[in-house]
């Protein structure tokens, strides 16, 4: 790891402050992602801005009928608690199943959806929950946050406070873990709620997170397992890599979608 | 702790230090003035070596040297040698590449070492590293074996001709060829043994500190064998002579074989700690160990076995190339030949083996024993045979494989090994019981209803340990001689410190060696003191590998006692006037057999200290050392029964039931003995079910973090079901044959030929990733 200033700001403004005054700064959420990229000395950030001491950014809360999950919220916190739990289990149990007790404890949801990871598993939730991304500038659409693989609408001095999203009818996530690393080889987050079915897979693009179209489609008419037998995920754009072709994602995506429309 | 004897499931002694955090390895030594070394290291496979441009790098903070492979060779360093002379079957020696512990002319895998910063700290000399400017003219790579030895491919090595490093034979061939060609039955098979990565927990690590005073070396490293490391680095490497050179391996976090070798590394330290006059440390980052650390396996396989009429096994023929890298580590040609060819027997009366080995060097990481070495590839071989050839001529693998048993010992096969006991049957059935083989019909038929496709696969495996008489592998090319030493110092109050040149990098021999102690004297465990790891310390030693510390170790151990229990009982029947010969020694104390008459044992020893009163003519002090040599391996044997579910739809593969039924001949501890096959079962579902090593086509590691390297988790394996047959060893006193490796020399071809049984193909490449079973189910619809 290359030497780095530290700082622990105790406020949103503070932290922007920070990022503004600090061209080459970052924000550390849970350092999952970030502290292995400093140490393997692919990332060398002149100032970390540690998010997880600000209070305004962690907890989960129901307001306006709407579901709101701070952004430094750790995983295991999402998965454990009891008002997530009640309004949609399906993302609490794609939570508990992130990485290992360590990660769960240290990583973040806002470090997630921040990093979009093409095999995380939190994009494909936000994606198809259709959750709104509040930050210390906007509200961004989940469809317009993830832009590509490892890219957001972020801007470089923007700061993610919260997710929030209605919660869904349905909705429930299957994920296939590489053998390796168990982030997702492909995961699938299918929800059914008042803006319809949405179908987000995640692990197989490689433009990372997308919406299955056609299975979306086929759900809305009979939100059955049995209504995606007829179609066919075709392999163009999926990822190949040692551990999957993409016709084998392509078959994944098949097999975990009707796991997470029969588990939801 | 009571006295707790051979048999007793004692509980590891060391784990109290362990489990506390309290172990003290190598990267915890800290001595005054250390400084830390960083590789720089080749990010090509091969490569003519440039100029290496040290001046930015000399002049950044903290960095007191940069070193290259120039001076080292101005300082007359030797280079590495691969320690077993293997020749061609043509009666040619094996063509050995140089091999310089810091590249001097070409780089010729990825992560060969360059260069070496010595700087202040850690982080510095690791910034300096990334200034060192080379210049690499890149050379065409190979990887694979196969294309290795194709005409015209890149050449590794200027004295190995087509990269060939040695073609070599066992057997016979003439009467194999007949007899196949005479079979009413032949099964032909190609196949791959995945390369591994070793992955012990604990990186290799080095801790060098030259003493100007005393011209003196002391080295802390991640070693299995201390004296062994001492013993190469003064002869071959010319570092410093034994007299002057102190190795010390302390705790190890896990060797696997990945730290019999020496490596550049250690040699490197050494030189640079007399060099710049400082204490030089080195610890492998995980990378470094993925690019490095010596891997295990890979070979690539064509055989055939044939049977007659009456489905007996009438011969085997093996033609085998193995991959040993881009250089020859220090046992690598003894892994594929003689640790390898001469298991091709089996369990099984074969009347004809030939198997043809050619080894061969390739722009990747030296390979090297692996837990297993050589005898995983085998026993793979043999029951991924036996398995398919019962398929094809419709007999039970399991009768098959019976009928074909060898039931007679001494058993000379036809491979220079002579079993010397061993009841096959016996573990048969005790592992068929115990996978209750009889209801697997009606458990496959629950699975289907439930969409999963259940199969059922056995092996049926034989391993040779405790390598072997000096003589005979002397015989065979070994460098070294195969004994083992111990030496019993009985203090003057009776309690015991026993060295020996065994060591323990996770086998429990603190406990269990001090088991043996308190068996024959009668000592109560916490009496008794087991000092390893270190050359001032310990007597010469071999070191720990090959599943030897039991069956040499012990047994040098139980030698020694032999000689302290002579002189003991000589004391004893000074001080109690009684007849040498009547003295027995129990619970603590020497008694005169069938009387009421008897010393504490503290006393005999405090007799034997001061001296007082000893028998006339008996020297002081109650010390005494003894070397042991086998007068052969030993064969642990037995049986493993493996059940996996495969979901059709992501061919995933859960392992559902793993039993397993070993003989390792008499039990020092059955708790840690559970715990050695748990560990060994662990790394063979690993190498069939996840590991798997990947070069690109340009040499580079892809499966270089965990990230791409798939090593087994807890949610990966089933609850085992171990058990334990006993025929005892009639080839060392202990009776014992060794635990260390049969889990994983015997579980991969269980679990294959379980996924194959379950999926319905013959050939299926481990590891089985979803994505290989996957691939298979599509090819068959
Ligand atoms: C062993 C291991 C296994 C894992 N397994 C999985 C898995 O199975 N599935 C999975 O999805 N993930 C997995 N992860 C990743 C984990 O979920 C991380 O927590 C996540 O990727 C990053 O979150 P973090 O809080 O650690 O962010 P950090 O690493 O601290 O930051 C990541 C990036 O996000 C930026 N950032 C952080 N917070 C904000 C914010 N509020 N606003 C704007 N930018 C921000 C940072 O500047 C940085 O660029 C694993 C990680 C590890 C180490």
């Amino acid at each position: 790891m290359y030497e780095t200033t530290y700082h622990r700001p105790a406020s949103v403004e503070e932290a922007a402050a920070l990022l503004a005054a600090n061209p080459d700064a970052k924000l550390l959420a849970g350092g999952q992602t970030l502290v292995p990229t400093m140490k393997q000395r692919l990332a060398a950030p002149s100032d970390l801005v540690d998010l997880r001491h600000i209070a305004a950014l962690r907890g989960i809360s129901s307001e306006g009928g709407r579901i709101i999950i701070g952004a430094a919220t750790p995983h295991a916190e999402v998965a454990g608690d009891a008002t997530l739990r009640a309004a949609c289990p399906g993302l609490a149990d794609l939570a508990a199943h992130i990485g290992d007790p360590h990660v769960r404890y240290m990583g973040t949801l806002g470090g997630s959806i921040a990093n979009n990871d093409p095999a995380a598993d939190y994009p494909s939730a936000m994606l198809a929950l259709g959750a709104t991304i509040h930050t210390s500038k906007r509200d961004i659409g989940a469809d317009d946050f993830f832009t590509g693989m490892f890219e957001t609408a972020l801007d470089e001095d923007e700061i993610i406070i919260a997710v929030s999203f209605a919660p869904p009818e349905r909705a429930a996530y299957a994920k296939f873990p590489n053998p390796a690393s168990l982030y997702a080889m492909t995961g699938v987050f299918v929800t059914k709620g008042s803006a319809g079915v949405r179908v987000a897979v995640t692990g197989a693009g490689s433009d990372g997170v997308f919406r299955q179209a056609e299975m979306e489609a086929a759900l809305s008419a009979d939100f059955s397992p049995a209504a995606l037998d007829g179609i066919t995920v075709s392999p163009e754009g999926l990822l190949e890599d040692l551990h999957a072709s993409a016709a084998y994602r392509a078959s994944l995506i098949k097999t975990m979608a009707r796991r997470a429309v029969a588990a939801a | 702790m009571g006295i707790q004897g051979i048999g007793a499931s004692v509980a590891r002694k060391e784990d109290r230090r362990f489990i506390t955090g309290a172990g003290r390895y190598t990267d915890d030594m800290v001595v005054p003035g250390m400084m830390h070394a960083v590789f720089v290291r080749s990010p090509h496979a091969h490569a003519t070596l440039g100029k290496i441009d040290s001046a930015e790098a000399e002049d950044m903070p903290g960095v007191i040297a940069v070193l290259t492979g120039e001076q080292l060779k101005a300082d007359e360093i030797g280079n590495l040698i691969c320690g077993w002379a293997i020749s061609s079957k043509d009666g040619a020696p094996m063509n050995m590449g140089e091999w310089s512990p810091l590249a001097v002319g070409k780089v010729r895998y990825v992560g060969d070492a360059v260069a070496v910063v010595v700087a202040e700290t850690r982080a510095q000399a690791r910034d300096a590293a990334e200034a060192v400017m080379v210049d690499y003219d890149e050379l065409p790579v190979v990887v694979d074996a196969l294309e290795a030895l194709k005409e015209g491919a890149p050449q590794v090595h200027d004295n190995a001709p087509g990269n060939l490093i040695f073609d070599w034979e066992i057997g016979e061939k003439a009467a194999t060829e007949q007899a196949l060609a005479g079979a009413a039955h032949v099964t032909k098979m190609q196949i791959r043994n995945n390369r591994l990565v070793p992955n012990a927990m604990e990186p290799r690590a080095a801790l060098a500190k030259y003493d100007r005073a005393e011209d003196h070396f002391t080295l802390w490293t991640t070693s299995q064998n201390p004296h062994v490391a001492r013993l190469v680095l003064s002869a071959f490497y010319n570092v410093a002579p034994e007299n002057k050179l102190r190795v010390i391996a302390p705790d190890v976090g896990g060797g696997f074989g990945s730290k019999i070798y020496i490596y550049p590394e250690e040699i490197v330290c050494l030189w640079a700690s007399k060099r710049t006059g400082v204490p030089v440390k080195w610890v492998a980052e995980r990378t470094e160990s993925f690019l490095t650390d010596a891997h295990g396996r890979d070979h690539l396989t064509e055989v055939e076995m044939g049977f007659d009429a009456n489905n007996r096994i009438v011969g085997l023929k093996v033609d085998t190339i193995a991959n040993l890298g881009a250089y020859m580590s220090l046992f690598s040609s003894a892994v594929p030949t003689y640790l390898y060819a001469t298991l091709l027997s089996g369990q099984y009366v074969i009347p004809a083996i030939h198997a043809n080995v050619r080894t061969v060097y390739t722009n990747t990481a030296p390979v090297d024993a692996y837990r297993g070495a050589g005898r995983p590839e085998a026993t793979y071989l043999l029951e991924r045979m036996m398995e398919t050839a019962a398929r094809e001529l419709g007999v039970s693998p399991a009768e098959l494989r019976r009928m074909n048993f060898i039931r007679e010992y001494p058993y000379q096969t036809p491979v220079i090994m002579c079993y010397d006991a061993g009841d096959y049957e016996a573990s048969l059935d005790a592992a068929m019981k115990a996978a209750d083989w009889d209801g697997f019909p009606a458990r496959r038929a629950e699975a289907e209803a439930r969409g999963k496709l259940r199969g059922i696969g056995m092996s049926c495996y034989i391993e040779a340990c405790g390598i072997a008489p000096s003589a005979a592998v002397g015989a065979l090319g070994a460098g070294v001689g195969l004994w083992e030493s111990a030496e019993v110092r009985v203090n003057a109050v009776g309690t015991v410190e026993v060295m020996t040149g065994s060591h323990s990098h996770g086998q429990g021999h603190e406990t269990t060696f001090a088991q043996l102690v308190s068996d024959r004297l009668g000592l109560p465990l916490d009496q008794v003191n087991i000092v390893h790891g270190d050359t001032d310390k310990v007597q010469m030693g071999m070191g720990t590998y090959g599943s030897r510390s039991g069956a040499v170790g012990m047994s040098a151990i139980a030698k020694a006692l032999d000689k302290v229990e002579t002189k003991a009982k000589k004391i004893a029947a000074h001080l109690l006037e009684a007849d040498e010969g009547d003295i027995v020694i129990e619970d603590g104390h020497c008694k005169v057999a069938g009387t009421d008459k008897q010393v504490p044992w503290f006393q005999v020893a405090l007799a034997a200290y001061t001296a007082h009163n000893l028998p006339d003519g008996m020297e002081p002090g109650l010390k005494e050392g003894a070397f042991y040599d086998p007068s052969n391996f030993t064969f642990p044997a037995g049986c493993y029964i493996c059940e996996v579910e495969v979901d059709p739809e992501t061919g995933k593969t859960d392992v559902v039931q793993f039993v397993a039924s070993d003989d390792f001949g008499n039990i020092i501890n059955p708790l840690i003995v559970e715990g050695q096959v748990h560990g060994g079962l662990a790394q063979g579902i690993g190498q069939a079910l996840l590991e798997d090593t990947a070069y690109d086509a340009s040499g580079q590691l892809l499966t270089a973090s965990y990230m791409d390297y798939a090593m087994p988790r807890a949610a990966d394996l089933p609850s085992f079901n171990v058990g334990t047959t006993v025929t005892p060893c009639p080839s060392n006193p202990l009776g014992i044959k060794g635990c260390g490796e049969a889990g994983a020399i015997g579980s991969p071809p269980a679990l294959i030929n379980a996924v194959t049984d379950a999926i319905g193909v013959r050939d299926l490449t481990m590891p089985a990733s979803p994505r290989r079973v996957w691939e298979a189910l599509q090819a068959k619809a």
